[in-house]
């Protein structure tokens, strides 16, 4: 699997130096400093920091919704400006359009990607498509309110999926669902990376959940001023299983490698002032 | 339900069917028989309790206020009974579209012309504000030209405004229909504004990932965030043009029912002005419940 990978672009993202300042009323501030960072096609990388270090900065970063101060931010050899629908995003609270069906909502990102290509009934099939891969075909008429919070991020997913988008961002995707929902989704996920071979780039707080996705993990320091303390190869064969990884001494190994960063090395430390 | 779904039970279970084993039956109504739901729902006799609990209060509101008045105007000779009111109101309704020239119209006729007006006002004013809201909430330079504006023109009496609609049109009926768009205007252009400066920032990322044109954020992301703050807007105009169309018509005259009013009292008509103030309030009314039923269409939950 790893070889495999190799032979495709070594640096699909590639992020160089990259510096970023806010200034907010309160003056300057400094939330990532020199992040070197570079992600193959078809790799999986989480971010993971405790809360505040600036992960879900680094991914807006990526995505385009910010602008670095300085460095440099390349998706495909092109310089990253703006957002585009070739980095699609899946936010942390599904974002879907709570006025537009689930189909229409998939069908929105279908319709900007490929209505100039395909026709009407491509782009429905597109759309279907995408709903059926996420095991959601069923609740293409139903609006987001009638459909449970698991659900709702699943058509997220959906949606960005449905793009055809070069890399897959995920902004802690799974962060507001139960602990079994979370589970079966990341079992889900796990599949439609393996099929679709996306690139993908997700921040995530859940040790286990970046430990069963990655292959590589970059571990952030507490903030301000955070940056990637270490990047962390996660060499488990593909395809994975929960269930058996929960006693494999390289799966225990690394999560141990990540608790050691997360709460020894950089352990979490409430300002009052923040 | 549960209590149905209890005596469904009992009485498809043989006659000694244990208390114990009915209570685990209504507590896990899934267990019973798939027809047992439409036959608690067929015996469920009619919910009276809720329906005296919905129309007896305001039954005995508008009977306290019936007593009152017919209290106070037991012995009086200048302010009419209830039944004198009423006697005055049946005559009115009995022919409310009659026409005998410009000063003498059926109600009817006056309680139309003044809606009209209203509606031709508060039309205006939806074409003008709408779109006026829509930019001041998406150009903030825009909002800040127009702010000072707004904030000094709103508060302004309506009547104030009337004068200035006589002196540019020079005739009665387009300075009342000025007078009723000036003061509906502001209610939706606040309202639009602000709804569109609420747009969550999550749905604008959206746009801004799917590389949305402007028309589609437009017409899928901001119209339909905004139309629930939108019509609260328009409800507050609707109100505040039928709060004002009385008091223009009686200074401008003409059928309507503001002038109707102004009329009777020169009459000293007082039945008919006492008639007049429920007509212009069940009017305001059923605008209001229209316009709730028409938010209600267009909300949506999260």
């Amino acid at each position: 699997m790893t070889t495999d990978r190799q032979d495709r672009v070594p640096e699909f993202i590639k992020i160089e130096n990259l510096e970023m300042v806010f200034e907010t009323k309160k003056g300057r501030f400094h939330a990532l400093r020199e992040i070197n960072l570079g992600v193959a096609q078809g790799e999986f990388v989480t971010l993971i920091g405790h809360s505040g270090c600036g992960k879900s900065t680094l991914l807006n970063l990526i995505a385009g919704l910010l602008n670095a101060s300085s460095g440099v931010l390349l998706c495909d050899r092109r310089e990253i400006a703006a957002p585009g629908p070739e980095r699609a995003v899946v936010f942390q609270n599904h974002s879907l359009l709570p006025w537009l069906t689930c189909a229409e909502n998939v069908f929105l990102a279908v319709e900007r990607v490929f209505a100039a290509t395909e026709g009407k009934a491509q782009l429905k099939a597109r759309t279907q498509a995408a709903l059926e891969l996420v095991g959601m075909g069923h609740a293409s008429a139903k609006r987001p309110h009638e459909i449970s919070g698991g659900m709702k991020q699943r058509v997220g997913i959906a949606r960005a999926l449905a793009m055809e988008p070069k890399v897959l961002l995920m902004d802690e995707p799974f962060g507001a669902l139960d602990a079994l929902t979370r589970a079966h989704l990341q079992d889900e996920l796990l599949k439609i990376v393996a099929r679709t071979r996306s690139t993908v780039v997700m921040v995530t707080h859940d040790v286990d959940e970046a430990v069963l996705l990655s292959d590589r993990i970059a571990m952030m320091s507490n903030g301000p001023a955070a940056t990637i303390g270490e990047i962390l190869p996660i060499t488990l064969p593909r395809p994975r299983n929960r269930v058996a990884l929960a006693e494999d001494p390289t799966y225990v190994h690394c999560r141990k490698e990540v608790l050691d960063f997360l709460y020894t090395r950089h352990g979490h430390v409430e300002k009052v002032a923040a | 339900m549960v209590a149905a779904v209890f005596h469904t039970a009992l009485d498809q279970g043989p006659a000694t069917t244990s208390a114990v084993e009915a209570a685990r039956v209504s507590a896990m109504p899934t267990q019973a028989t798939p027809t047992a739901p439409q036959q608690a729902t067929a015996r469920t006799p009619f919910d009276w309790r809720s329906m005296w609990l919905a129309v007896l209060p305001p039954i005995i509101g508008i009977a306290l206020l019936l007593a009152i008045w017919a209290l106070l105007t037991m012995n009086s000779t200048t302010f009419p009974s209830p039944k004198e009111t009423f006697d005055a109101a049946a005559k009115l309704f009995a022919d409310p579209f009659y026409d005998k020239g410009p000063n003498d119209q059926g109600i009817g006729w006056n309680v139309l012309y003044s809606l009209q007006r209203v509606a031709i006002g508060f039309g205006m004013a939806a074409a003008v504000g709408i779109p006026m809201g829509f930019m001041l909430g998406r150009f903030t330079f825009l909002n800040r030209v127009v702010n000072p504006l707004v904030s000094l023109l709103r508060p302004v009496s309506p009547l104030a405004w009337l004068p200035i609609g006589l002196l540019v049109f020079q005739a009665a009926n387009p300075a009342a229909i000025w007078t009723i768009f000036i003061c509906s205007i502001w209610p939706m252009i606040i309202n639009t504004a602000v709804g569109v400066q609420r747009v969550p920032q999550d749905y604008l990322n959206v746009a801004r990932v799917l590389n949305l044109s402007e028309w589609k954020i437009i017409t899928r992301i901001l119209f339909p965030a905004v139309l629930p703050y939108m019509l609260t807007g328009v409800r507050l105009s609707v109100g505040t043009a039928w709060l004002v169309i009385v008091a223009a018509e009686m200074l401008t005259g003409g059928v309507g029912i503001g002038f109707w009013v102004w009329d009777e009292w020169n009459n000293l008509n007082v039945k008919h002005i006492i008639v007049a103030i429920f007509v212009i309030g069940i009017v305001g009314l059923l605008l209001e419940q229209l316009l709730v039923t028409i938010a209600k269409r267009f909300s949506y939950d999260d």
